[in-house]
């Protein structure tokens, strides 16, 4: 039954009773070390959520949301509105790139290339964000001339995420069954009409969920957008190229090494407000896992 | 119909064109990084691996001098090899202290922990995976930092006198341990999570098999269910390290910052090279000659290269390691 474990096997086996106490006492240590290591990293998330919104959420009022960075104090609105542009824009060219490449990748593609194509994808998303940043600086912002700008930043950002939209999109289509395929094609129905009108309504909140997932990411990014968007006092305009950004991880970043009391405050807040974003998005992704997608 | 026909074929187009794009990206950025790394490597060789110090050279100069048909400032003198030792350091040390507990924390999920109770916990640490890394950073700097600056490093030091490595000076608490600390944070959950899931689909039956002839239920998980997901979990643990070597902001805020230094202690200032790029690209614009930036350039590829490496292993271990390995149903 059991191979390739040789003599540890053995040994329950062979003993009469006598040395069970102590295997008994090893298990008992070994799962209080399991569960304290649980314990341990609950308290870790605990502490990390403790330390930024208790002084974050000092810090939070309708001002500040409502008024512009200005050096050191001021509010977050400018960073707020950037963030936001910039996972519009970047959420705009990924997602339909995203979405069409993992329907490639669940529905057209002979198993083979889309293996090969999943092994590109994952690679990609491995690639340290920092490089992505320094490929949009030297070639967007240098070699086109775009400058720090909303449209450099956000294409940096859709880089980044475009992995995890495709693999998403393609996992949820390949959880639909296949009956349903195949019932449309014996329809008569194109692959693209049967995708369009029978396997998207299933696949939808996994699209969804990728989404939101690279969402989240892109919002929490910082190292490519150091050299891609700048940073802007003011609040975003639509300008895509030549005009500096800002956003919220920026504002975590630097002003905890300002040494003002005003300037730590805003970093606190801004902190607080990611965590709040995500802790948003996380539990819609729960709220789309948990519906049923399929009969 | 016709038309029909080839709107369709159009879309299949799309898609595959789609699908294609991130073999495209990776090419394009491979050849850019490549292209803008010449010059460094050109200038600076193979000592740009070995050597500590990193000096833009005299930016005062007028002429700049050419050495391999490369201009240079004069003096200038780019060697990578503390910002090398600084990223396999922390990602080692994050990698000792993280793996241990990420493992032990999913088998606690997995064969020990109430459903109910798992229900809750294991949102949270997911929720962990998506903190943003300059809230690692930010905790790492304010929490982390404090602690083994007054807590845990003067109490490692007193090991000192039986390993060297661990002897005070302690410093400010930014640098290699707390980087260590912060990063073992940061890939806990990647660890724990493909490792939970790996151990769920470990089949009941050997594990119940092994019950009943008389293992305690910690030998069962040891010798049952590990050697069956044991690929796929190290896998999981490659692909958190090739995240810890790529991270950035969280190393950038904790590390102290440090160039032109080798580790001396456990608490040295250290940087990683993703740091060193972002750190760096601002002064590198200063350089009249260009070559600090085609320096930083080289830093990437090397970085890159290092990353997909690291992930093509663990990819190719997490897609077989769910294959039955020394278990036989």
């Amino acid at each position: 039954m059991i191979n390739g474990t040789g003599s540890a096997i053995q040994a329950p086996l062979g003993d009469n009773g006598v040395r069970r106490p102590l295997r008994k006492a090893r298990a008992i240590g070994a799962w209080s070390i399991a569960f304290a290591a649980l314990a341990l990293v609950v308290v870790v998330v605990i502490d990390i959520l403790i330390s930024v919104v208790g002084k974050g959420a000092q810090g939070l009022s309708w001002k500040v949301l409502t008024t512009q960075t200005s050096g050191i104090s001021g509010g977050l609105e400018n960073a707020i509105l950037g963030t936001l542009m910039l996972i519009l824009v970047s959420t705009i060219i990924a997602g339909p790139i995203g979405i069409l490449g993992g329907v490639f990748m669940a529905l057209f593609a002979n198993s083979a290339v889309a293996n090969v194509l999943r092994y590109i994808t994952d690679i990609l998303s491995g690639v340290p964000s920092i490089v992505i940043g320094y490929f949009g600086y030297t070639v967007m912002v240098v070699q086109w001339g775009w400058g720090f700008s909303m449209l450099a930043a956000g294409i940096s950002l859709a880089v980044l995420t475009l992995p995890y939209i495709i693999r998403t999109t393609e996992s949820s289509l390949r959880q639909v069954p296949k009956s349903y395929m195949e019932g449309a094609l014996a329809l008569g129905m194109t692959s693209t009409t049967a995708l369009r009108t029978v396997l998207i309504r299933p696949a939808l909140p996994g699209i969804l969920t990728g989404l939101l997932l690279a969402v989240s990411i892109g919002m929490g990014e910082t190292a490519p957008l150091i050299y891609t968007a700048g940073w802007s006092n003011f609040n975003p305009t639509f300008q895509m190229v030549k005009n500096p950004i800002g956003y919220l991880t920026y504002v975590v970043w630097t002003y905890l090494n300002e040494p003002y009391a005003s300037a730590h405050q805003l970093a606190y807040t801004a902190a607080f407000l990611l965590i709040l974003i995500v802790l948003i998005l996380h539990i819609l992704v729960r709220l789309l896992q948990r519906k049923p997608a399929l009969q | 119909m016709k038309r029909h026909q080839l709107t369709s074929k159009m879309f299949r187009l799309a898609t595959g064109i789609a699908a294609g794009s991130p073999l495209l990206i990776l090419i394009v950025l491979s050849f850019v990084l490549f292209r803008d790394a010449m010059p460094a490597f050109r200038y600076q060789g193979i000592s740009f691996f070995t050597g500590i110090i990193w000096n833009m050279g005299n930016m005062y100069a007028n002429n700049p001098i050419v050495k391999n048909g490369v201009q240079a400032a004069p003096g200038a003198a780019f060697g990578i090899l503390p910002f090398i030792v600084g990223t396999i350091g922390s990602s080692i040390i994050a990698l000792i202290i993280g793996v241990p507990i990420a493992l032990m924390t999913a088998f606690a999920l997995v064969y020990k922990v109430p459903p109910s109770l798992a229900k809750i916990v294991s949102p949270v640490i997911e929720l962990l995976a998506g903190i943003p890394s300059v809230i690692y950073g930010l905790w790492g700097m304010t929490v982390v930092a404090p602690w083994v600056e007054y807590g845990l490093g003067p109490w490692l030091s007193h090991l000192g006198h039986m390993v060297p490595f661990l002897a005070a000076p302690v410093g400010t608490g930014l640098g290699l341990l707390t980087s260590g600390l912060v990063l073992a944070v940061m890939i806990i959950p990647i660890i724990t999570s493909t490792a939970r899931d790996l151990l769920k689909q470990v089949p009941t039956l050997p594990v119940e098999g092994a019950l009943a002839l008389g293992m305690t239920s910690f030998e069962s998980v040891l010798h049952v269910a590990w050697p069956w997901a044991k690929r796929g979990i190290i896998g999981a643990v490659i692909l958190g390290w090739g995240r810890a070597l790529g991270e950035t902001m969280a190393v950038l805020m904790v590390s102290g910052d440090a160039a032109n230094y080798l580790p001396a202690n456990l608490y040295s200032p250290i940087s990683s090279m993703a740091a060193a790029i972002a750190s760096m690209l601002d002064s590198a614009l200063t350089d009249f000659s260009g070559l600090s930036v085609h320096a930083l350039a080289l830093i990437a590829v090397t970085l890159l290269l290092i990353t997909m490496l690291t992930n093509l292993l663990a990819r190719l271990l997490v897609q077989f390691g769910g294959r039955r390995v020394g278990v036989e149903v």
